[in-house]
């Protein structure tokens, strides 16, 4: 059965649906909220699957259907659908883990009395996603991307009675705001440049090779070419959303809603969309390649930002003793390899990592949730422990996560995008340095994911909770069991052959063979991080809350400043908030000392005209004014009279009066 | 009869309902809404000018409702602030206890 | 003309019905009915700049500081219904109404009307700001400054300020001050 590009829509609209009928649910329709978000849901992927099938039997082309949205006098705005290979894996990633995000939010949020309101903000999230996904319009993906922004805003702040969560709420909207900002900035730009925000439109569209050579011909500002400054302005927007150094802030943060969410945003849709979106307009992105003396390139910035958010967000992920605050950051550090994947030119290898990392970080998120249902909401490590024996089945999903994420070599498919990644890094003309990053964070990876496990899972229960904990139930482990064979399967993408690869970008040409001494150093260097965090975490496990961590021991102060996450957001507080403060104050002065002085020069000015005028006044002119004022007292006492105060009096006057009027003009007028 | 006549109609008895309302009702916030109707009745009668008038300059119309559209906005916001101030003054919004001014 | 009558119908009835119903949330709802009534005219009459600013102004706006006023204005739930007017004025009301609607439709049936344009005039969003900015430049920066001045007015007028206390205060001068909205308004700033 063939997919009709025209009925793309659909996979985005079927979850607005489901959110519209969350909307109108009333608290007690549990079963039909939650059903049809989940319905929906499933609708989604199998369309998706479909789309995939249609799409994989020409990989190199680009099916549109555009259509005219409004127009306004000469100028027509088009948006349209746009099927491609990076399309449907996307869509089909997206509705899976969608899906079993949503059947595992059926057990983790059973208890909440507004269960139908988070499946009707559910549904809108994953509603947004889709239709960045499958635009063919960047205004369709702006209008998309600030859904998105919304649809987390809501989420975050679910339990917005904690003050805690409605800040991190805030902070997630404004931080990503930001870089939206610079989105727009770029999509207007675009749209002077080109007259168009169609991707592919027949060889009109952006992302078609007329516009983008008519694109770095022109320069701006600092010999840029103007498809670099473009590029770069809507990387901001991608910077803010997937959180990327430095406005990373918000994503550990986020961490404050629902642990279904974190799963959702972290994973499937919200951090994602960055990194889609970059694929998406590669084109874009990489025309200044051709030029030979540009001064910057925009993937340049790119691979910085990457390399810099990947070590950075794995140094501060050793240091956390939140569970969900580690896995936030080793999202951080994660997305840093995809955006430094992008950067080196790679974008096929930024892509299989978004989409196995999507899988097992859903895994890891929501087996993180199954052990704080399990444990009375303790997300604190080093109050867990010993879980191992009880909850074995999210014990063995869980290891399963971490061995993906960590680059545990040949069965995990985590292992196989990570390779891609750093072979790229490698390829790079340009600078070995990516790559040094790319490895350091391999060997933090592998470490802090076996401190994570060995806190949570092994040693001694140190708390009240972590005792009484049980498995949980068939709805959540479900889930996890699925995501966990996702998991494995996915290495079948990349190995024995790069399936993935060249259904992906069929033209460009096959890689030549890997060579093996990368391959080999890489997996040595998981096998030195695990290493290091077995010796450190299991060899003698944690036998009460309060012990310090032994690397705090060893180092305390650098220990200290990773866990104050390198205080950025006492960084932004002592530059951003002080210099709008230090503004603000300048201000003051000036209109204190300046303004204010000229103020009062003409207010002492006024002072003495109006001594002379009292003097002339008192005995010339008062006389006579009292005799009139007298007059005129009177008259206005007579006329006050018909002031009745009654507004509707007025009116009636008024309209009878004007009815007479015309009566007047109509039967005595001129005719 | 000609389309113009029909629309003229329609505005006069747009005008007529909003004058009625506003005359009828005590409560201050639907007098306000009567005098948005009458208001509206008048934008109408422009565009029924502009598109049906004989000869009407290209943009003439439209730029007077525009104008008359932000003159509304304006009356709506000065209105409503009106009707709370007088709310927090006597604690309620009957129009016509509001006569503390009379004379 | 099927579409004319509908319209119309739609206006008027909803007009009504807005402006005799009890309950003023109600009355308000109902009224974002007549005004996208308005703007489909507006539409139909091809004037589509027009058409989508009411729907912006009124139904989006307008519709939305009624709603805020109507909810700022009551003490309770059932506060919402109005008293019934009284008898009298109501009457009076409709014969007003009706005067001035057979005045105004009489004076619109015996008037004889060139015959205009068959076709809508040509205009489009460009147009319409090339004349904004061009020669009526200046009423729109007139407007701009009655928007502004009704903005910052509504805002002083609405907050609520602290007033003097009465009792405690010695000068009567003051005290009728304090009365005053002009200058309340200052010792709020």
């Amino acid at each position: 059965m063939s997919f009709s590009v025209q009925l793309l829509w659909l996979i985005p609209a079927l979850p607005l649906a489901a959110a519209a009928i969350g909307a109108l649910t009333p608290r007690g329709g549990r079963t039909l909220a939650a059903g049809a978000a989940i319905a929906a849901m499933l609708g989604s992927f199998v369309l998706s699957c479909l789309a995939l099938r249609t799409a994989l039997v020409d990989p190199s082309a680009h099916l549109t259907h555009n259509f005219t949205w409004f127009a306004f006098g000469s100028e027509a705005l088009q948006l349209g659908w746009l099927l491609d290979p990076l399309t449907a894996f996307m869509c089909v990633m997206v509705t899976f883990v969608g899906s079993l995000i949503f059947i595992f939010s059926t057990g983790y949020m059973k208890e909440d009395a507004n269960f139908t309101r988070f499946f009707c903000f559910l549904s809108l999230f994953a509603a947004a996603m889709l239709g960045i996904l499958v635009a063919n319009s960047l205004l369709l993906v702006f209008v998309s991307w600030e859904l998105v922004g919304l649809a987390s805003y809501l989420l975050i702040g679910f339990w917005f009675h904690k003050p805690e969560a409605a800040a991190a709420a805030k902070k997630a909207f404004i931080t990503t705001r930001i870089g939206d900002l610079g989105f727009l900035l770029g999509l207007l730009w675009l749209y002077h440049a080109t007259g168009s925000l169609l991707f592919y439109d027949n060889g009109a569209g952006v992302l078609e090779a007329d516009t983008l050579s008519l694109l770095i011909t022109e320069t701006t500002l600092g010999g840029l070419a103007v498809s670099t400054a473009i590029g770069l302005l809507i990387f901001c927007g991608a910077i803010g959303k997937s959180g990327q150094f430095p406005l990373h802030v918000w994503l550990p943060d986020a961490m404050e809603g629902p642990t279904p969410v974190s799963a959702l945003i972290h994973a499937a849709t919200m951090v994602a969309a960055g990194v889609f979106l970059i694929a998406r307009i590669y084109p874009l992105m990489s025309a200044d390649l051709a030029l030979p003396e540009a001064p910057v390139n925009a993937l340049t910035i790119v691979t910085a930002i990457g390399a810099i958010t990947a070590l950075m967000g794995a140094c501060i992920a050793v240091a956390q003793n939140d569970l969900k605050r580690v896995l936030a950051f080793s999202t951080v550090s994660q997305l840093g390899y995809m955006m430094l994947a992008l950067g080196v030119g790679s974008w096929v290898a930024a892509i299989f990592h978004l989409l196995t990392h999507a899988f097992f970080k859903a895994l890891l998120f929501l087996g993180a949730g199954s052990v704080i249902h399990a444990a009375h909401h303790e997300q604190d490590i080093r109050r867990l422990g010993g879980l191992a024996p009880k909850m074995k089945l999210t014990f063995a999903t869980f290891a399963i996560g971490m061995m993906a994420l960590a680059g545990v070599p040949f069965l995990f498919s985590g292992f196989w995008s990570k390779e891609a990644i750093l072979h790229a890094a490698h390829a790079w003309p340009v600078s070995q340095l990516p790559l040094a990053f790319g490895l350091t964070a391999v060997v933090l990876t592998a470490f802090y994911m076996t401190r994570l496990v060995a806190e949570v899972f092994f040693g001694q229960p140190r708390s009240h909770a972590a005792e009484h904990a049980h498995e949980s139930s068939a709805t959540m482990t479900v889930p996890l069991v699925l995501l966990a064979v996702a998991t494995i399967a996915l290495s079948l993408l990349a190995w024995p052959t790069p399936w993935l690869a060249q259904k992906l970008d069929p033209l460009a040409h096959t890689e030549a063979a890997h060579g093996h001494g990368l391959m080999i150093l890489s997996i040595a260097l998981v096998g030195v991080g695990l290493g290091l965090g077995a010796w450190i975490y299991l060899r003698k496990p944690r036998t009460s809350a309060d012990a310090a961590d032994p690397l705090e021991s060893a180092a305390p102060s650098a220990f200290d400043a990773l866990a104050r996450r390198l205080g950025f957001d006492e960084l932004y507080a002592a530059t951003f908030g002080r210099l709008f403060f230090a503004l603000a104050k300048l201000a003051d002065a000036f209109d204190r000392l300046v303004w204010g002085g000229v103020v009062r020069a003409v207010a002492a000015l006024g002072r003495w005209i109006g001594v002379v005028n009292q003097e002339a006044e008192d005995n010339v002119l008062n006389a006579g004014f009292d005799s009139g004022s007298e007059t005129l007292r009177t008259g206005g006492r007579a006329y006050s009279a018909t002031q009745t105060g009654d507004a509707h009096g007025y009116l009636l006057t008024m309209a009878v009066a004007f009815v007479l009027l015309v009566l007047v003009l109509v039967i005595g007028g001129a005719r | 009869m000609n389309p113009l006549q029909i629309c003229l109609l329609i505005s006069c008895g747009l005008f007529a309902i909003g004058l009625t309302a506003a005359l009828a009702r005590s409560n201050s916030i639907l007098v306000l809404l009567g005098i948005e109707l009458m208001l509206n009745a008048a934008n109408l009668n422009f565009i029924a000018f502009w598109r049906f008038g004989p000869s009407p300059a290209p943009a003439s119309g439209v730029i007077f409702v525009l104008f008359s559209l932000a003159i509304a906005a304006a009356e709506a916001a000065v209105g409503l602030a009106l009707v709370i101030a007088v709310y927090r003054h006597q604690k309620n919004i009957r129009l016509k206890e509001a006569s503390r001014l009379k004379g | 003309m099927l579409s004319l009558s509908l319209i119309a119908a739609l206006i008027l009835t909803s007009a009504a019905v807005a402006l005799s119903l009890r309950n003023l949330i109600h009355s308000a709802l109902v009224l974002i009915v007549t005004w996208l009534g308005v703007s489909a005219f507006y539409l139909w009459a091809g004037a589509e700049f027009v058409g989508f600013a009411q729907i912006l102004l009124y139904v989006g706006a307008i519709s939305m500081v009624v709603l805020f006023a109507v909810l700022l204005t009551r003490r309770s739930m059932d506060e919402a219904r109005v008293q019934p007017s009284s008898l009298r004025r109501v009457i009076a009301a409709v014969l007003a109404g009706g005067a001035l609607a057979g005045v105004l439709a009489g004076a619109v049936l015996s008037t004889r009307f060139l015959p205009g344009a068959g076709r809508p005039p040509e205009i489009n969003v460009r147009q319409i700001g090339l004349q904004l900015m061009g020669p009526h430049a200046a009423s729109l920066l007139l407007v701009g400054v009655l928007l502004t001045v009704a903005l910052i007015g509504a805002t002083v007028i609405a907050s609520s300020f602290e007033r003097d206390d009465v009792s405690s205060d010695p000068d009567p001068r003051a005290r009728s001050r304090g009365r005053l909205p002009s200058n309340s308004g200052d010792s709020h700033v």
